[in-house]
């Protein structure tokens, strides 16, 4: 049977919002090399929206197509896990002005690719076909963006004492984040029972392995899990999704009729 | 994305009015390479004036492929289709790509990048003027690939075959990368100019406020050029200002016709007898001042370099840090 | 032993080779802290259209190259040596591809 649809928007909106969140870094890298890295992550994320909106905009039929669901639907219709939607930078309220941090946006890249690289290792197998499609070409993107943040999160672990206090910090920030990751929403649920989807909660340990290795090596502290249990998969996001969208959609929405 | 207007003098460092003592042997070889054709390669001798000249016209290239980063960069966010935000994502990382390549051209001359990125933002190199101007309606994107890369397009191609190895060979990469960056550009403007009213006046807008900052792109007159002559001798340029804007606007008028957008120049027609079209005056006053400095976006686009470099700086210095330590620790276990 | 202070992490050269079968080919330079990240940075910087499958990177101070002004007695000397191409032969047109 076929994922349902919320599912597919789930896994699309959270590849969208972090597109777009790294995307904030092009022509503004810490180095000429990444810049070109991390525009080539946030490209492979896109590809990963595009594929997953335009399946569940065929499933839903009418005047649905991929633009209708990424720019016309607003906060609280989108699905995407609170970690994504975070600004690149340590906490501060909605519309708050801060300087971009590099060790935040690895961090979250980092957590989220060691959640991905598992998920759509399961979802190949998963009973709808199409899902499994999109899943065998995302793992391998999904890996290399483990790859990329890793490396990243070892140089920063091991490098200098303000790589090292950068990377502590956005691993406490972001870690609370993580617990939705086990969380099961409906969509999921559903997904689990009826297109062979893995239940999130079955992926944690071999997550935590990935990471705890990861964090050991860079000689950084796990935080405790604990904090508050956000939940942007059931579409109660931060103040900062709004924003996101508010930008990202300004001239679609402005010409609602119009073809790009 | 780049273009003529290159090569500006640097008032920080005047182009040496005499020719160096070189030695006459060395000298003769490297005209014979120059006048056979040839390629002049990093390690081969080469007077210190064409050394000099290569690394200003290289540096103020790569400068201007990054700054170029930022005016388009600008709609990232706000593309508004996700085909349009990804091709817009992998043009503006092609031209932080191609700053690379320059950079590394550039280097083979014997300078460092971080000493050229440094001269950048302490205001003491250019960069092409047009990437002053700001970006003010998502049709911005499009006439940028269309107009601004178009014109790049007719200066780069010569470029391949200039005289010095690695910038003609950077030249080539990027050449065959840019292809699809004018096409995605006017095809872009040609889906809006079938589109809403709307639409049509935006490209029309943009297509009004970038056409005379193109036009000017090629650079002064050849008469009022003052490295163009000696750089043509060079085989660093192979083509004048003029004629290559010429070339441009013969190539872009059809074009535009095609579109169905107005270039706003009432004195633009054709001209039977020269075979080519008549162009207005353009106004030099502007693009000098802008090149002096006192353009809308100068501030803003090295404000904002300066301030990723500075963010960026413990990110660099993290990674060499580690790399320094992986080597201590491999000695430390070798002995 | 201490390291001298970089301001700019080294220059690497970069060969792809662009399909199974074929040698790696100079392709460009980069800039990256240790081969490790030199060679992920290849990838995102030299194979971005499919251009590669294979990468290699040497740190560009590893590069020994021949002096230029040596070009005349290293490479000239080679100039008359015909005898070693094919073509120096002169067989009959009867004996077919050989």
């Amino acid at each position: 049977m076929n994922a349902p649809t919320d599912y597919l928007l789930q896994l699309a909106d959270t590849a969208l919002v972090l597109a777009q969140r790294n995307a904030e870094w092009c022509g503004h890298g810490p180095v000429l090399e990444e810049d070109l890295a991390m525009a080539n992550i946030s490209l492979d994320l896109i590809g990963q929206a595009r594929y997953l909106y335009q399946y569940a905009a065929a499933g839903l039929g009418g005047d649905a197509s991929e633009d209708r669901l990424a720019y016309f639907r607003d906060a609280n219709e989108y699905r995407c896990l609170t970690l994504v939607e975070l600004p690149n930078h340590g906490p501060r309220s909605g519309g708050a002005a801060c300087a971009p941090d590099y060790a935040t946006t690895i961090v979250r890249n980092f957590l989220h690719a060691a959640l991905m690289a598992l998920l759509w290792a399961e979802l190949q197998h998963s009973s709808d076909t199409q899902l499994a499609a999109i899943a065998a070409r995302s793992v391998k993107e999904a890996r290399y963006h483990l790859r990329h943040c890793g490396d990243w999160l070892l140089r920063f672990g091991d490098g200098t004492a303000e790589s090292h206090a950068r990377a502590q910090a956005a691993l406490d920030h972001l870690w609370p984040y993580t617990q939705e990751f086990w969380t099961p929403s409906p969509a999921e649920l559903a997904a689990c029972a009826h297109a062979g989807a893995p239940h999130p909660a079955s992926l944690h340990a071999a997550w935590d392995n990935r990471v705890d290795a990861a964090i050991a090596a860079a000689t950084l502290q796990r935080p405790p899990n604990c904090g508050f249990l956000c939940r942007g998969k059931f579409g109660q996001h931060s103040e900062h999704l709004s924003y996101l969208l508010a930008e990202m959609q300004v001239v679609a929405r402005a010409h609602p009729d119009a073809v790009w | 994305m780049y273009t003529q207007a290159m090569d500006i003098p640097d008032p920080a460092q005047p182009a040496p009015a005499t020719p160096d003592l070189a030695d006459p042997a060395q000298l003769a070889r490297f005209e014979a390479v120059l006048s056979g054709g040839g390629r002049i390669e990093a390690q081969d001798w080469m007077p210190a004036a064409y050394r000099k000249t290569l690394l200003r016209q290289i540096s103020q290239h790569a400068h201007s492929e990054i700054v170029g980063m930022l005016p388009e960069g600008n709609w990232i966010s706000r593309a508004p289709s996700l085909k349009r935000k990804a091709i817009l994502i992998a043009k503006v990382q092609d031209e932080g790509g191609h700053g690379l390549y320059l950079y590394g051209a550039a280097e083979t001359l014997g300078a460092r990048r971080a000493d050229l990125i440094d001269a950048l933002l302490a205001g003491r190199a250019k960069y092409s003027s047009i990437f002053n101007y700001p970006t003010l309606g998502w049709a911005d994107v499009g006439v940028i690939g269309w107009l601004v890369d178009g014109a790049a397009i007719m200066n780069q191609i010569p470029l391949c075959r200039c005289s010095y190895g690695p910038y003609a060979r950077a030249m080539i990469r990027i050449c065959k990368e840019e292809s699809f960056h004018q096409r995605q550009g006017y095809e872009a403007l040609l889906v809006m100019m079938r589109g809403t009213g709307a639409q049509r006046r935006m490209v029309q807008d943009a297509v009004d406020r970038w056409w005379w900052k193109c036009l000017a792109m090629f650079g002064p007159p050849d008469a009022d050029s003052e490295h163009g002559a000696q750089s043509m001798r060079w085989g660093i340029k192979r083509m004048g200002n003029d004629e290559l804007r010429q070339k441009f606007i013969d190539a872009t008028v059809p074009q535009a016709q095609i579109l169905g957008v107005t270039l706003p120049d009432p004195q633009l027609k054709w001209n039977d007898e020269r075979g080519h079209y008549d162009h207005g005056p353009i106004d030099w006053e502007e693009f000098r001042s802008t090149l002096a400095g006192d353009g809308p976006c100068n501030r803003e686009r090295i404000a904002t370099r300066a301030e990723a470099h500075e963010n960026g700086r413990w990110v660099r210095e993290a990674a060499l840090a580690h790399a320094r330590k992986q080597q201590q620790r491999a000695q430390g276990a070798g002995t | 032993m201490s390291t001298p202070a970089l301001k700019d992490w080294p220059l690497w050269e970069v060969f792809v080779r662009s399909k199974q079968g074929l040698e790696h080919k100079h392709c460009g330079s980069l800039h990256a802290a240790d081969a490790a990240q030199a060679l992920r940075l290849a990838r995102d910087v030299y194979t971005r259209r499919q251009e590669g499958v294979s990468i290699w990177v040497v740190p560009s101070a590893a590069i020994t190259a021949s002096n230029p002004d040596d070009k005349a007695e290293l490479f000239d000397p080679a100039a008359d040596k015909i005898y070693r191409h094919p073509s120096f032969y002169d067989l009959p047109d009867d004996l077919g591809n050989m």
